[in-house]
């Protein structure tokens, strides 16, 4: 009778079978899910609306700050400074580790209470562990008249605005 | 005959109900106390049989123990806590304020947590130490020690997300520090940072993340772990018996007891 198969042993270069081809289905397929969920694990985990306070900063009149003053606005994070060649602001959050650095007006400085960094009134650093000088923010004057200043937006130093 | 507790215990233990519970049955015959060990979901992690003298305070100066202690004490005062506190921007702190001052034993709980806390990690490295100084990290026990460091981590980072739940400036300029400091990662650090604040700064999303961690994730985690970690001081073959002592040669004292026959 020829209904009895003949069973060809494996032999080596011709071992894959029907079992192999299943064991490697499934791996892959395990493979593409565990990508897949990893993918999509990190997109649910990236907040795509964050609800945080806008950078854009309104900081009033001009005329509310006087020469040769440093003003902190604590709930801002921003220093807004009356120089003589005109008005700047400046990040006031530490470039180490980001605290809230202090402006010391005794010793004309700015002052991190966390790892003792100091900086001068235009963000260079005199002494500390921070990395880099408090960065200048774009500052302008809006239409009504009013210090705007945006805290993503980094200008290069030594950029005042005058009135 | 006047009737012992000990004989009503007995009687306790040979009734039905008990008997389909606690299969190895009545009686204290090595075999017996061997399956109580055995056959319990628990206990059946360590080994039937110890050594007397492994159970001694010097063996161990239970250090491992303590920590696990401190563990179970860490969800038992935790849990409770979790019914009072809210882990929102305004509510956080006005909840672990009146947790202190209004809530009925709130004020214990919440210091036997934070104390606990602390110990548990004072302990974590007394063990470490001790296992380390003693050599019982060596082979075969060596991966039971690679557990350890992940059950080391896993405390810490228990400690960290713990410390931003009060939500004062305390824990607010902490995990301000402490996600910067997850910045630094080259190339990927303010990924990792934005990722582990669900935003660009510690708020709402933070705390949440935090508390999340905190209670759910990580004591889960360290769960499973404390679990291998006890199964495999058995399958390791059990707590580490102090084998390196000088071993005495015939006529010659060790170099302790030559220095204690000085004094």
């Amino acid at each position: 009778m020829s209904e009895e198969k003949q069973i060809i042993p494996a032999e080596p270069g011709n071992e894959f079978n029907r079992r192999a081809f299943f064991v490697k289905l499934g791996w892959g397929s395990l493979s593409i899910a565990a990508a897949g969920t990893a993918a999509f694990g990190y997109q649910y985990l990236s907040p795509n609306v964050l609800y945080e306070p806008s950078p854009i900063v309104n900081a009033g009149k001009p005329e509310s700050y006087a020469v040769d003053s440093v003003t902190l606005d604590v709930n801002s994070g921003i220093y807004l400074i009356h120089a003589q060649e005109g008005f700047f602001a400046l990040s006031a959050v530490c470039t180490h580790l980001g605290c809230l650095t202090a402006w010391k007006p005794e010793l004309g400085i700015i002052a991190c209470p966390c790892h003792g960094s100091k900086f001068k009134r235009d963000g260079l650093k005199i002494e500390g562990p921070a990395p880099r000088p408090l960065p200048w923010l774009q500052t302008w004057v809006s239409d009504e008249g009013d210090l705007m200043v945006d805290r993503s937006i980094t200008i290069r130093p030594l950029q005042f605005v005058r009135i | 005959m006047a009737k012992t507790i000990t004989s009503y215990f007995e009687e306790l233990r040979g009734t039905r109900v008990w008997r389909s519970v606690f299969r190895s049955g009545t009686g204290s015959s090595t075999l017996h106390r061997a399956l109580a060990i055995q056959q319990n979901v628990f206990l059946h992690l360590f080994s039937t049989k110890v050594r007397t003298r492994m159970l001694g305070f010097r063996t161990t100066w239970y250090l491992g123990t303590l920590t696990f202690g401190t563990f179970l004490i860490l969800v038992g005062t935790g849990i409770p806590l979790m019914f009072y506190y809210h882990p929102s921007v305004p509510q956080a702190y006005a909840d672990t304020k009146d947790l202190q001052f209004v809530v009925s034993s709130g004020l214990f709980l919440r210091n036997l947590h934070r104390w606990s806390a602390h110990a548990m990690v004072f302990l974590v490295f007394a063990h470490m130490f001790k296992v380390f100084y003693r050599g019982a990290y060596r082979p075969p026990r060596e991966f039971n020690w690679v557990i350890g460091v992940i059950l080391l981590l896993i405390t810490l980072l228990l400690s960290y997300t713990g410390y931003l739940l009060p939500w004062d400036q305390l824990a607010y300029w902490a995990i301000t520090v402490g996600s910067n400091i997850a910045s630094a990662v080259p190339v990927l650090g303010n990924k990792v940072h934005f990722l582990m604040l669900g935003g660009n700064m510690v708020n709402a999303n933070a705390l949440l993340r935090f508390y999340v961690l905190h209670c759910m994730i990580l004591p889960l985690v360290a769960m499973l772990f404390v679990a291998v970690h006890f199964w495999r001081i058995r399958k390791d073959g059990g707590l580490y018996a102090h084998q390196s002592e000088p071993r005495r040669i015939a006529g010659q004292a060790t170099v302790a007891e030559a220095k204690g026959a000085q004094h």
